[in-house]
């Protein structure tokens, strides 16, 4: 086994391949015990709650190192917020709270969105709003005035009002030019005044400014906000599992049945012959998306399904043909003479014979099994609950990101898989020359 | 595959044989035909059947079906004027009656293994009933006809890659046979694990780059829309459609077929006739063709069947990535409307391709393979 490993270190690719394994695996060891299963399926459900303060279809930040523009990230500020002053003015019936958020702008593009989130308790009637703007060199613009609820939501984008009075540019645009030249922002300080007016004493109100960026995170968002990195971390473990548990359960099958089918012989011989004739006509692809639609997405199903249909497959031929020569040798022979029993012999003589053959097999066949439950998630049939890569990619699609130029959401589920399957079949390869060293140099 | 690893026994007798094959060839490739035809028919009837049994598992789609006909009974009974006058129990027992009814015009009341049977023949027939949501172009809900509306595009698309692969792979396979160890034949070699994506994949990238950077060539779909009023202007237009579809199947599937390919040419250059051949002071050309191509080509024709196979049942989700309207993509939309006999339709007619690709292979294997030709004593 040593001996076999160093072999494997002769390759410089295998060892890549390797190393990208090992790496995969880490991930998917980190993935399952940083955010658990419970909390990836909600998460990714994508609940308002969970993600208001993502942008909408944002890069992922180390965009920043290949365009020449900075983009910017998302600034959140709330009223709590140190950075955040505040002057408290009480009056007969309540008091008048200004605070004043501080936006550095030192970016080459423009924000995506400002939203303000408001929580208030009030007795009787609801606190008062009122927004300024100053601009970077001290203009100021009155935004709004607006009594908000127990929670309010104020999104300066859709504030029809404020587009009017920007001449037509949307409040992100329209704040950070001088409103003659809106293609390019200036950068600058600029303030964002926020007077409430509550009216009781023991009103309490909390504002948060979200002042959406083209950028966020490692991995960017998706059109509801999601952070992709959950699908792309919770993808790995996904797509390992199920590539290892289908190459594996297809191939120990197809050499089990190859062995019996080879070592009986006659009508059994040609019962699975036959039987892998008919298996070769059953459209596998189209069966699998026939039980995806009628019974269950569920990729356990889907995982079961897959071995079931594979298990009379085209590698019983590839195994037979060894199985044939190896029934022919002398320590068979020798087995039968001493009265070994038909299982001893096929379990404990003749399967062992062909692992060398059957681990590059199996490693190699992993990336097909990927990429199975990346097309069955492209057709719309991936597991329900599930984050995965194939899902992502899905979705990219259906939102048409490779119209909008949102290259980085398909780029990075498709990076992941290609390195998935490239490492797999690298290793795969090595194996098969240091185990089958006949091949070798061919 | 494996039979076909002794070649050195058959090029010569087949040399010798070949003017006495003559009569005899006709006639044994014939018998060879037909009892392939009957091989594979019983082998279709079975496959069809137990597709029939897997898309019906536990009579699940005849229970959605069920509910189908019980809502479509309820709601026409909720719009008749005359139905709604009635008392509610008299009103019940009738859309029950009418139910019982439609289920039995459907055949729904018959034991599952009886039913199973009709499915089979309806689907040998091609009786593929009526689609529930999708219509055909000419606005036909026959499952029949929407597929044939969609098969020729998939033809179109998947024999013009299939073809397109085999040239280019036996093309470059042999370029890379004779200057073995070269940094080209290096690089090829270098690059087959890229074989291990599908073709749709690589559809995904050819897209970001072609299309979506640098506009050269469409996102995807069959022919432009509105369609070319001219033969010349249609066909350009199909091809500039087809070519990221082709490169892409093309891409995925070409270096590994090169490198075994190349492999097999490499075994049976090694072999002591050829150096015979080229001892003799035989061209190049005819020591490739008659003494290294011929005899490899049975191996290589099984491989790229298995290939063509595969590249069948990628077809729903390329046609899908490509928006090609063909049978891959019908299958797709049916899965979005859940349009059952569609859906069950498109598998019949995947599995009867299959079974078509199988046979067409065989005949040409039988063709290209000299044991068959001249009959048992060479094979053996």
């Amino acid at each position: 086994m040593l001996r076999n490993f160093k072999e494997i270190m002769r390759y410089p690719t295998a060892v890549a391949g390797v190393i990208i394994i090992l790496l995969l695996i880490g991930v998917s060891i980190y993935t399952v015990i940083a955010i658990p299963y419970e909390k990836a399926v909600v998460l990714w459900r994508g609940n308002e709650a969970d993600w208001y303060q993502n942008p909408k279809t944002a890069a992922p930040v180390w965009m920043n190192f290949f365009t020449k523009e900075d983009l910017p990230e998302t600034l959140v500020l709330d009223t709590t917020d140190e950075r955040v002053t505040s002057e408290v003015r009480e009056t007969n019936n309540g008091r008048v709270i200004t605070y004043t958020f501080p936006v550095e702008f030192d970016f080459d593009a423009f924000y995506d969105d400002i939203s303000i989130y408001f929580k208030s308790t009030y007795e009787e009637k609801a606190p008062f709003v009122g927004l300024t703007w100053i601009d970077a060199v001290g203009e100021e613009t009155r935004l709004g005035n607006f009594s908000i609820g127990r929670t309010y939501t104020y999104r300066m984008g859709q504030d029809r009002k404020l587009t009017a009075k920007l001449r037509g540019n949307t409040a992100e645009i329209g704040l950070f030019t001088d409103l003659k030249d809106v293609s390019k922002p200036i950068k600058g300080d600029y303030k964002l005044v926020m007077e409430i007016v509550s009216f009781d004493k023991s009103t309490e109100t909390t504002a948060e400014l979200v002042m959406y960026g083209k950028l966020a995170g490692w991995a960017g968002t998706d059109h509801r906000r999601r952070d992709l990195s959950i699908a792309l971390l919770w993808g790995t473990p996904i797509a390992l599992t199920f590539g290892l548990l289908a190459a594996f359960g297809t191939s120990v099958a197809q050499l089990i049945i190859a062995g019996v089918s080879t070592w009986f012989g006659g009508w059994i011989d040609q019962l699975i012959q036959r039987i892998t004739e008919i298996n070769l006509v059953i459209p596998f692809l189209p069966v699998l998306i026939m039980i995806g639609t009628f019974y269950s997405r569920s990729i356990l199903v889907i995982l079961s399904a897959v071995i079931v249909l594979s298990i009379f497959g085209s590698g019983i031929k590839t195994y037979r043909a060894v199985f044939m020569q190896v029934k022919e040798s002398t320590y068979i022979e020798a087995a039968k003479t001493y009265g070994a029993s038909n299982s001893r012999i096929i379990f404990n003589y003749m399967i062992p014979r062909l692992i060398p053959m059957l681990i590059p097999q199996l490693v190699v066949q992993i990336p097909a099994y990927v990429f199975l439950e990346a097309s069955l998630a492209v057709l719309g049939l991936g597991d329900p609950t599930l984050p995965t890569w194939g899902k992502i990619i899905d979705e990219s699609r259906s939102n048409q990101a490779l119209f909008q130029g949102w290259y980085y959401w398909v780029l990075e589920p498709s990076a992941l898989l290609m390195i998935t399957a490239l490492a797999f079949t690298v290793v795969g390869y090595a194996l098969d020359r240091v185990f089958n060293p006949r091949l070798r140099g061919q | 595959m494996a039979e076909a690893a002794s070649p050195a026994t058959s090029p010569k007798p087949e040399a010798e044989k070949k003017a006495s094959a003559g009569s005899g060839t006709f006639g044994r490739v014939a018998k060879y035909t037909i009892v392939r035809i009957i091989t594979m028919s019983i082998t279709v009837v079975i496959g069809l059947y137990l597709t029939i049994m897997i898309a019906n598992m536990g009579g699940y789609v005849d229970n959605i079906r069920k509910a189908q006909i019980r809502e479509e009974q309820n709601s026409r009974a909720a719009n008749d004027p005359a139905m709604r006058r009635l008392p509610l129990a008299e009103r019940q027992r009738l859309v029950e009656e009418r139910i019982q009814l439609a289920e039995k015009r459907l055949g729904l009341d018959r034991p599952f293994p009886v039913r199973s049977l009709e499915f089979l023949r309806n689907a040998i027939v091609l009786d593929l009933g009526r689609a529930q949501n999708m219509t055909s172009s000419s606005g036909s809900t026959q499952v029949r006809l929407i597929i044939l509306e969609r098969l020729p595009p998939t033809l179109i698309l998947f024999a013009t890659a299939d073809i397109f692969l085999f040239v280019m792979a036996i093309v470059i396979a042999l370029a890379l046979s004779r200057q073995y160890g070269s940094w080209f034949d290096k690089f090829m070699v270098a690059l087959t694990p890229l074989s291990s994506a599908p073709g749709w994949f690589y559809g995904i990238f050819f897209i970001l780059l072609f299309a979506s950077v640098l506009h050269w060539l469409p996102f995807g779909g069959m022919v432009d829309s509105p369609p070319p009023p001219t033969r010349i202007g249609y066909f350009l237009s199909l091809l500039e459609h087809m070519a990221l579809p082709v490169l892409s199947i093309t891409f995925s599937q070409l270096f590994l077929n090169v490198f075994s390919w190349r492999t097999f040419f490499l075994i049976y250059s090694s072999e002591d006739y050829v150096d015979m051949a080229r001892a003799k002071g035989l061209p190049d050309r005819d020591v490739n063709n008659k003494y290294i191509l011929r005899p490899t080509l049975p191996t290589i024709i099984t491989s790229f069947a298995l290939l063509v196979i595969a590249m069948w049942l990628g077809a729903p989700i390329l046609e899908t990535i490509f928006n090609w309207p063909g049978l891959g993509r019908a299958l797709y939309q049916a899965v979005t409307a859940f349009d059952t006999p569609v859906i069950i339709g498109s598998t019949v007619i995947f599995s009867y391709m299959l079974a078509i690709t199988v046979f067409l292979l065989d005949i040409v294997y039988a063709l290209v393979d000299p044991r068959v030709k001249i009959g048992d004593e060479g094979s053996r």
